[in-house]
């Protein structure tokens, strides 16, 4: 399918612009002074803490000398989402966090500069691979987000004949439904997808892998399986009225796609303070609501999210109230008109290794809202157990080559998770090491 | 409070720095505008023989970051009337007369030319004359400029007309587009100059344009070499004034020199008075930034004057000059090495690769165990700024190993990071004119050169 011609830009771009991309694109003035302040290190720390160990010092040079495609070429060998990880990467915890500048001066916009490149690179729909002799392999890989396309994309490079299911009837995966609109439009994470397109890979959407097709017909068709199905639904919080609190995932996904049709209210409480709630958080301020406070049990000590992305957030307005636990959402004629809480008192560290919250009896509180939104985490995938495959904490268990306890079938990206927090560019390089495996475990087994 | 004023060749000016004879100083209105932000003096941009000019005429050289590095022009001399000219170096000059206003010129090697011109000159009232043999384009393709500058004897020949005439210091102007700045130097104390000044620019391209494939500035599908002048050429402009300060036959001379060649900040208009010039010119860092730098040159050299306890210019000047040398007379046995900061390394790796790609493989990468470790030695997996900036190798110097060759010194882009630590000397001192007299074998026979250094437990490697 032809992504381009069947998604209108305009369809989904943001009524609001309080939506937009955050950060403008660098002029031509600012990448060209902006990559002359690189060192140029040797055996550069950035590109260690690149998940993905993309050679930024090269990318930069070569926007210095004025060789953007050479540029835009340093990025893909290493990372084929480059338009999508140099908006949506942490990079204060990357590689502007290991900037040799950053102790005493300021770090170089690695972020910004990679997006540089790499719109040049899309807005000129250069093409820097081609697909090597058909090795006669079939893969099938199962979600279409960003280790998926990865590894698929990978694959493809080497002559393999790929086969990309999604289930939902856009690609992109968190991209293009995940990361709100502010860090990354939609059109970024669809224009990827089609390049991914472009080196061979044959894309099928709304086709839920297990369902349709089935696992037999999966593992008859295919010689080996890559699983990049991401994690499952919001879990439930178990309180009454719990109906009327909103999923932060779909909230996310409607500001992006159907932002017309969002309704966000005037005094909004996000449940959770990790990187999602966070978003969550921001799309209420932007699209109008007067007051938007983040409830979470423990304190900012514990939170998942980014500090960076905390100090965002507390800059955008939005309030915080620590040591509270929702238990119940009242309502009025189908109105949320509040959140009930109940103080908490942190105790010794539970098996997150985190203080266990305790409830303090009686010390119940009514919080005026009249929406909540929760961003508590995902379920696990449920496909490991469809296919009886062995897990780690409900994560699909992998080796190092990322085969699962079914051999031939290989898996990364958030599915696998356990340890270290997900992100696009740790996908990304599963996505990558993973095609590699797949690769050797095709050519080693002829 | 330090004195800037100086006395140069009998011209009185407040302070040392001067605008050169180029752009900045083409009309009365501009230098009256430049005394006013603070001036010492201007030489007048050359006058003399009718000129047209062309567009595109200025290119310059970036590099990084920073804008003008250097500068080339193939602008001629003033395109102005004559008559013009005169008429308003007599007014500035009336209007300013604590100021110094110098008189460029150049005009065609005729004796009759020559006479005119200076006596023109000397009735404006102006305090000098600076002889244009430097202007390196167009004007030397008509004989004049550089093309004078270049042969000693026509330096010396016109020289001689304009002091026939000359009731003013003179001032002759040197090219440094010479194998030897030295000779027209001498020959113009020859012709009996009263001052010199150098360096005028320098013959350059800029560059080639990478889509047209001509030449950048581009005259109407041509190009070609231009003045060049700047930051960037300030090393060539001190070791001209260096070089003719160490001769003798210039030096005993007594004529003060005015220099210039780069000066863009009261840190190289030290260098200059260090090494001897009497008088400072400036142009580039002008046409860079305006007059008003005039502010910064002297607050900066006055403040620099009071710390080091000079009170006046002619205490600075040619201060280091005697440190100038010649290999022959460096001492062979001094010894420096590298020593790294650690805690001032930001690990850029920078004087690694330097050192291990291009000097003398002495830098070593050690991990926290004191391992030595190649570089990129992290596992694939391996990622994040924590796990990057704890994980990354130090850089040490192997002492025993350093030539002491200041390389990775030069290119470490942190402040006082790196030191060139002097060591004593394990041997006694000698130099290469000593040694080539004392033991002339060891310096022309490779043998003997070995059998030298075992002796002298000289290691290379």
């Amino acid at each position: 399918m032809n992504i381009s011609a069947e998604v209108s830009l305009n369809d989904l771009s943001p009524a609001s612009s309080g939506l937009r991309e955050l950060l403008p694109p660098l002029t031509e003035h600012e990448a060209i002074t902006e990559s002359a302040r690189c060192l140029m290190c040797y055996d550069a720390p950035c590109t260690h803490a690149c998940p993905t160990h993309i050679d930024i010092p090269k990318f930069i040079k070569k926007i210095h000398t004025g060789n953007l495609r050479g540029s835009a070429r340093a990025i893909f060998e290493s990372n084929l989402l480059g338009a999508t990880c140099a908006r949506v990467c942490p990079v204060q915890e990357l590689c502007e966090g290991a900037c040799v500048l950053g102790s005493e001066r300021k770090p170089i916009a690695i972020g910004r500069l990679q997006r540089y490149a790499m719109d040049h690179s899309y807005s000129r729909k250069l093409e820097f691979f081609r697909p090597a002799p058909p090795t006669g392999k079939k893969i099938a890989v199962i979600g279409a987000g960003p280790a998926g396309l990865s590894c698929a994309g990978e694959l493809a490079k080497l002559g393999h004949s790929v086969t990309l299911f999604e289930r939902r009837d856009l690609p992109g995966g968190l991209s293009t439904y995940g990361i709100i609109t502010l860090r990354e439009p939609v059109e970024v994470a669809l224009m990827e997808v089609a390049m991914i397109q472009k080196l061979g890979v044959h894309l099928e959407t709304a086709k839920d892998a297990g369902t349709t097709p089935t696992v037999e017909e999966l593992r008859q068709n295919f010689d080996s399986i890559f699983l990049s199905v991401g994690l499952g639904n919001t879990p439930q919080l178990g309180i009454p009225g719990e109906e009327y609190i909103l999923d932060g995932l779909q909230y996310i996904e409607g500001s992006k796609l159907h932002p017309s049709r969002l309704r966000v209210g005037s005094n909004v409480i996000v449940i959770g303070a990790g990187n999602t709630a966070i978003d969550c958080a921001t799309i209420a301020r932007r699209l109008g609501a007067e007051r938007v406070t983040m409830i979470y049990r423990r304190t900012e000590n514990e939170m998942t999210a980014y500090p960076h992305e905390y100090d965002f957030v507390k800059r955008e307005g939005v309030a915080f109230w620590f040591l509270a636990q929702p238990v119940k959402v009242h309502h009025n004629n189908g109105k949320v008109t509040s959140l009930e809480c109940v103080r908490i008192e942190l105790g010794d560290p539970d098996a997150t290794g985190r203080p266990a919250p305790h409830p303090v009896p009686d010390s119940n509180m009514l919080l005026p809202a009249d929406q909540i939104v929760k961003a508590i985490g995902q379920h696990r995938p449920s496909i490991a157990v469809l296919l009886s495959l062995q897990t780690e904490k409900g994560f699909i268990g992998v080796n190092n080559g990322f085969e699962t306890s079914a051999p031939g079938i290989f898996a990364g990206g958030d599915c696998i998770r356990a340890r270290g927090s997900a992100s696009t560019v740790m996908a990304v390089q599963d996505g990558k090491l993973a095609a590699r495996a797949i690769h050797q475990r095709l050519v080693n087994h002829g | 409070m330090a004195d800037l004023s100086i006395n140069f060749a009998g011209i009185h000016s407040p302070n040392p720095f001067w605008l050169a004879s180029a752009p900045p100083t083409n009309s009365g209105a501009q230098i009256h505008r430049a005394f006013e932000a603070g001036w010492g003096g201007a030489v007048w941009k050359t006058i003399g023989a009718p000129v047209l000019n062309v567009s595109n005429r200025y290119g310059a050289w970036h590099y990084g970051n920073q804008k003008m590095l250097a500068i080339n022009n193939v602008e001629l001399i003033s395109d102005r009337p004559i008559e013009v000219n005169l008429r308003e170096i007599k007014e500035v000059k009336r209007a300013w007369p604590d100021r110094a206003v110098i008189v460029s010129a150049m005009v065609e090697s005729k004796p009759e030319a020559w006479h005119d011109v200076i006596k023109r000159i000397q009735d404006t009232g102006a305090d000098g004359i600076e002889l244009n043999y430097g202007c390196p384009h167009g004007m030397s393709e008509r004989g004049m400029g550089a093309a004078v500058g270049q042969v000693p004897e026509y330096c010396e020949q016109i020289t001689r007309w304009v002091m026939d005439v000359a009731k003013i210091p003179v001032i002759v102007k040197l090219t440094p587009n010479i194998s030897d700045i030295v000779m027209p130097a001498r020959a113009a104390v020859a012709a009996g100059a009263n001052a010199l000044s150098l360096i005028n620019t320098l013959n350059s391209i800029i560059g080639v344009d990478l889509d047209r494939l001509e030449i950048t500035p581009n005259i109407g599908g041509r190009g070609g070499h231009g003045g060049y002048a700047g930051p960037a050429v300030k090393p060539i402009a001190l070791n001209m004034l260096a070089a003719l300060g160490r001769d003798s036959i210039v030096s005993s001379s007594g004529l003060p020199i005015s220099g210039m060649g780069g000066i863009s900040t009261w840190r190289d208009a030290a260098e200059f008075l260090l090494l001897g010039a009497r008088g400072l010119q400036v142009c580039t860092a002008v046409m860079h930034y305006g007059f008003r730098i005039i502010e910064d040159l002297c607050d900066g050299l006055s403040n620099w004057m009071d710390e080091k306890g000079f009170t006046t210019i002619p205490d600075v000047v040619a201060r280091s000059l005697h440190h100038v040398s010649d290999f022959k007379d460096f001492d062979l046995s001094f010894r420096a090495v590298a020593r790294i900061d650690q805690n001032k390394c930001i690990r850029c790796d920078l004087c690694y690769v330097a050192c291990n790609d291009t000097a003398h493989q002495c830098i070593d990468l050690v991990d926290k165990n004191g391992k030595l470790v190649p570089p990129s030695a992290y596992d694939l997996r391996s990622n994040g700024r924590v796990e990057a900036v704890s994980t990354r190798p130090t850089v040490v110097v192997r002492e025993l190993d350093c030539v002491g060759c200041r390389l990775c010194y030069n290119v470490c882009p942190v402040e006082n990071c790196i030191e060139m630590v002097e060591l004593p000397p394990a041997k006694p001192s000698i130099t290469w004119d000593q040694l080539s007299k004392q033991q002339p074998a060891v310096t022309e026979d490779w043998q003997q050169m070995e059998r030298y250094r075992h002796k002298m437990g000289i290691r290379i490697h």
